[in-house]
């Protein structure tokens, strides 16, 4: 695309440039300040004015949120919740979208017909509210597990994926006497490698992200998630604002507010690490979905 | 076709016809039965759709009842449409529609022209390392929690968080506000948070649009002398209408919808008039105040409106630009 060089043309770049550097600073920035309050003085960082650096370094915030016993139960609900759920829902989303594709499989098309109902009704939130308490997964752990076990959605990608697979490759499988359960954990699973990340991905995030599960179905604070705990961090220190933001009346070093940044920048780290990774696959995991959309 | 399960299940149809008359419904299990490693997958599916799914859309008759929990769904008494009557007349009715109208028309209006606005300007970008650099980035607060984002917001926001302070020195705020506790800005920081947050995610969907465009358009365009607006008005989004079609069909299906996760961070009495929205109400009197059945109607209410809108959309999408989705 050669092209004589023009004036508006060098103007336009140049904005649009200086654009897309702002859109990137705003991107990183909020995260960047949880970073540097979180490691600067609880009490300092309440005069404001800390915009770049940490003005009085500290580790304190840290250890204080390592010291305190609710906020380790919550991380280790949230691990515990994230890593169980997410396998068991990509195994057996992955499993039912693989049935759900053989032609031969008798009752195939109401089941296809049943899931798309679903894509497009639901019961909605008391409904489901009353199943779950019907279900007697009050105040259990298993309430993180087994209503995002499966997902219709997820199983059209899946499908779209597994229909890119040659069918020869199963056939080989088949003549050597193998079942639909095996060629399914031997065959397709192995292969189907890069789907398979893209919904680790999203229902990963999704459920270590997910805050409101704890609120609505869990009074046993011991069984809420870390997202669960800082939106009480939150929202406590947001109705007593006056009471905190008066130094005088804690007698502790540290402020909620800084207690709160060191929180969030922990329960970052994870998705921050996974991101360089997993970023090629979601977006062609996003393009699967919309494919059917 | 499968090798194995075919022929097998020709043979039983065969000696089940031949040897014992079996009748319709036994030669259909025996049939299963055959496929019985494959059936074991599916089912298991089939299952956890009508518990997690159907049983709550056959939960949804306690719209019309007076639901006791003792009696039960169907021990309850039968009201038949007085939980909807009480909804229309409800004083805050007006309020609420007012609400779920109006906040969603400002996301629509703001939220939906700029992600594609976003995708064009990142593919005008000549280095195409910035350009990749630029999205990735872009989509990474898609993968915060609405509480961090929620938390940076309280703390920002604040009569003492650093946005008001900036305000205040740059003389657009006369004294420091409590901005996130007033209901005036509300709509604006609920709909700037959001879009911080979703602009590059959305964005991905007209950025693969417009990768996938000829580039030989673009060639033949530099040779009869387009300029650049030329190319993005002539070439780059008459590419990508389909993909704006269905996306504002989905979203004007949406109307009625709401970020849920999103305004319950923010969800406080204070701001009770400028965040009720449908399913915000439908939480309060269903969850906080244990009016099961009326908070189901409100919810089934929006669910049918939801769903006539979108089936509009629809048809207008269709006549308009030939697109839809089904």
């Amino acid at each position: 695309m050669k092209k004589k060089f023009s004036l508006g043309d060098a103007a336009f770049d140049t904005l649009n440039t200086v654009i897309m550097i702002l859109i990137c600073f705003l991107a990183i920035y909020p995260i960047w300040y949880i970073l540097i309050i979180s490691l600067n003085d609880g009490y300092d960082a309440i005069q404001g004015g800390i915009y770049w650096l940490p003005r009085k370094f500290t580790w304190d915030n840290y250890r204080e949120v390592f010291r305190n016993n609710e906020i380790i139960i919550a991380f280790g609900v949230s691990i515990a919740r994230t890593l169980i759920a997410t396998t068991l829902h990509v195994f057996f989303t992955g499993m039912v979208a693989y049935a759900f594709l053989k032609k031969e499989l008798i009752g195939r098309k109401i089941f296809m017909t049943m899931g798309l109902i679903t894509m497009f009704f639901s019961g909605g939130l008391i409904p489901t509210f009353i199943l779950i308490r019907n279900l007697g997964m009050f105040d259990s752990f298993w309430v993180f597990i087994f209503p995002t076990m499966f997902s219709f959605f997820d199983l059209i990608i899946f499908q779209a994926f597994f229909r890119t697979i040659p069918d020869a490759l199963e056939e080989s499988a088949k003549m050597d006497g193998a079942n639909y359960f095996t060629i399914f954990i031997r065959i397709i699973l192995p292969v189907a490698k890069s789907v398979v990340a893209v919904i680790i991905l999203f229902n990963g995030v999704y459920n270590w992200n997910d805050y409101f599960m704890g609120i609505i179905y869990l009074n046993n604070q011991d069984l809420h998630p870390i997202q669960t705990y800082l939106y009480k961090m939150v929202v406590t220190s947001e109705s007593s604002r006056q009471s905190l933001n008066t130094v005088s009346v804690s007698t502790t070093r540290f402020t909620s507010t800084s207690l709160q940044m060191a929180t969030m920048l922990i329960t970052t780290i994870p998705i921050i690490c996974i991101y360089p990774f997993m970023q090629k696959h979601f977006v062609k995991g996003m393009m699967l979905g919309s494919v059917k959309e | 076709m499968s090798n194995i399960v075919v022929p097998s299940l020709e043979n039983n149809n065969k000696t089940s016809n031949q040897l014992t008359k079996k009748t319709g419904i036994f030669q259909q299990i025996s049939k299963i039965w055959a496929q019985k490693d494959l059936q074991a997958m599916a089912i298991p599916g089939v299952i956890w759709m009508i518990i997690f799914n159907f049983v709550p859309m056959y939960f949804i008759i306690i719209a019309f009842e007076r639901y006791n929990v003792a009696k039960g769904i169907l021990g309850s008494k039968w009201v038949g449409f007085d939980n909807f009557i009480e909804f229309f007349t409800d004083e805050r009715f007006w309020l609420v529609m007012k609400n779920t109208f109006g906040l969603n028309l400002v996301r629509l209006l703001v939220g939906f022209p700029l992600p594609i606005i976003f995708a064009i300007l990142l593919n005008e970008l000549l280095s195409l390392k910035f350009k990749k650099l630029v999205q990735t980035l872009s989509y990474l607060p898609h993968f915060l929690s609405w509480i961090i984002v929620g938390g940076i917001m309280y703390n920002w926001l604040s009569d003492t968080g650093f946005i008001t302070t900036i305000l205040v020195d740059i003389g657009i705020l006369d004294a420091p506000v409590h901005l996130i506790g007033t209901k005036e800005y509300f709509w604006g920081i609920l709909v700037t948070s959001e879009n911080w947050k979703e602009i590059g995610w959305n964005a991905i969907i007209y950025i693969a649009a417009i990768s996938s465009i000829d580039p030989n358009l673009y060639e033949a365009a530099n040779i009869d002398g387009a300029g650049r607006f030329r190319k993005i008005w002539n070439i780059t989004l008459p590419s990508i209408k389909g993909t704006v079609a269905i996306l504002l069909t989905l979203n004007i299906g949406n109307l009625l919808g709401s970020n849920f996760e999103q305004l319950f961070v923010f969800y406080r009495p204070i701001l009770y008039d400028v965040i009720d929205v449908i399913d915000i109400y439908a939480y309060r009197i269903g969850i906080e105040n244990g009016r099961l059945s009326y908070a189901t109607a409100v919810s089934l209410f929006r669910s049918i409106f939801a769903f006539i809108l979108l089936y509009s959309a629809n048809k207008a999408s269709k006549k308009l630009t030939d697109v839809s989705l089904v």
